[in-house]
């Protein structure tokens, strides 16, 4: 699946439009510990969080993910909306659960 | 006597402040806010504190060495000092112990200055101070004080980084005396939502990223001697 599929699918809000919406994801990891998802986030895949300040787009950067997606309504800060689209990741949101973004992820892939 | 302080402030050796947060400008922002003491805290080291330490003197400033330490839990606590060299003692221990070392090849997306006095840099960094230390919040106030120094959890009322965000209440066993809130804090509302920190007592910081943010002089506290020590004693006792 790729990220605007992801978006169009899950009827997701874009917070920031990133670069390449056509690429496929590679995998998806839910993490809160900024540390946790440095060290275990899916390269290449979605990250689902609850954080939203402007550190989540450097963590994106350095774990080489892509696309977030913020769940359970969490709206982003204005520099991290800024930080996304100048490093060209999707900053997406969602009212639903991280539980139930990963389980529709899953269902997606199958 | 009376000292106006803000103990919470970062340099350019923190990944997140402006380049022009040089140890003498900090000095002289502080000066200029009429503060008559002030401690530099950057994200996990006190690299800096040396250069900050000569130009407060410059400047008839007394300047405690200090840290922000990010725990095991993301949990960002001050870590003030009475000497430097003790608060670089507890730099090189925080330092074997950060979680996460980022590839060489992304070294270029950060910069973390260390300066020697005058603004001359000495250097970059080479850990990435980003990183949270496999330190946890239970064994922090006792770490910090063994190493000479004295834990003060940050900005409690943040949303994020922050005791009661990261770990939903504060537990005395964790053995912290007082607590960090943020400027704007509205430390009524705090405590009615959060009974828990009850016991605590409180100082404000800034949180300076950036030379206008540093705090004007508007909070004090009473010491006995113009000393770090001194200092130290006023904020565990008070």
């Amino acid at each position: 699946m790729t990220i605007r599929e992801m978006i169009d699918r899950f009827s997701l809000r874009v917070e920031a439009e990133g670069s390449d919406g056509g690429q496929t994801l590679a995998g998806c990891y839910i993490g809160d510990l900024l540390s946790r998802v440095i060290s275990r986030g899916r390269p290449g895949g979605v990250w689902i969080t609850i954080m939203n300040n402007v550190n989540v787009a450097a963590v994106a950067l350095l774990a080489d993910i892509p696309c977030i997606v913020l769940a359970e309504g969490v709206e982003p800060s204005q520099e991290l909306r800024e930080k996304c689209a100048d490093e060209g990741i999707f900053l997406l949101s969602s009212e639903r659960s991280a539980y139930e973004l990963a389980a529709a992820f899953a269902r997606a892939q199958a | 006597m009376k000292l106006y302080y803000d103990f919470h402030i970062h340099s350019c050796l923190s990944l997140c402040a402006e380049d022009d947060m040089t140890p003498a400008n900090v000095a002289g922002m502080a000066s200029l806010a009429q503060l008559d003491t002030f401690a530099l805290t950057d994200h996990q080291s006190s690299k800096n504190c040396p250069a900050c330490a000569f130009h407060a003197g410059e400047y008839g400033l007394l300047f405690v060495p200090g840290m922000e330490l990010c725990t095991r839990e993301e949990v960002h606590v001050l870590c003030l000092f009475a000497e430097t060299d003790d608060a670089l003692a507890f730099t090189g221990y925080v330092g074997e112990r950060l979680l996460v070392h980022p590839p060489a090849e992304k070294r270029a997306l950060w910069r973390q200055t260390i300066m020697l006095p005058g603004d001359v840099p000495q250097g970059e960094e080479p850990l990435w101070l980003g990183s949270a230390a496999d330190i946890g919040i239970y064994e922090t106030a006792r770490l910090v004080r063994e190493a000479g120094g004295l834990a003060i959890p940050a900005h409690i009322d943040r949303p994020s980084s922050s005791l009661l965000a990261n770990l939903g209440l504060y537990d005395p066993g964790m053995g912290f005396s007082l607590c960090e809130v943020t400027a704007g804090c509205d430390v009524k509302r705090l405590l009615a939502e959060h009974p828990d920190v009850r016991g605590l007592r409180f100082i404000r910081g800034s949180d300076a990223h950036e030379l206008a943010s540093i705090a004007d002089r508007r909070y004090y506290l009473e010491v006995e001697e113009r000393t770090p020590q001194a200092v130290l004693r006023a904020l565990t006792q008070t």
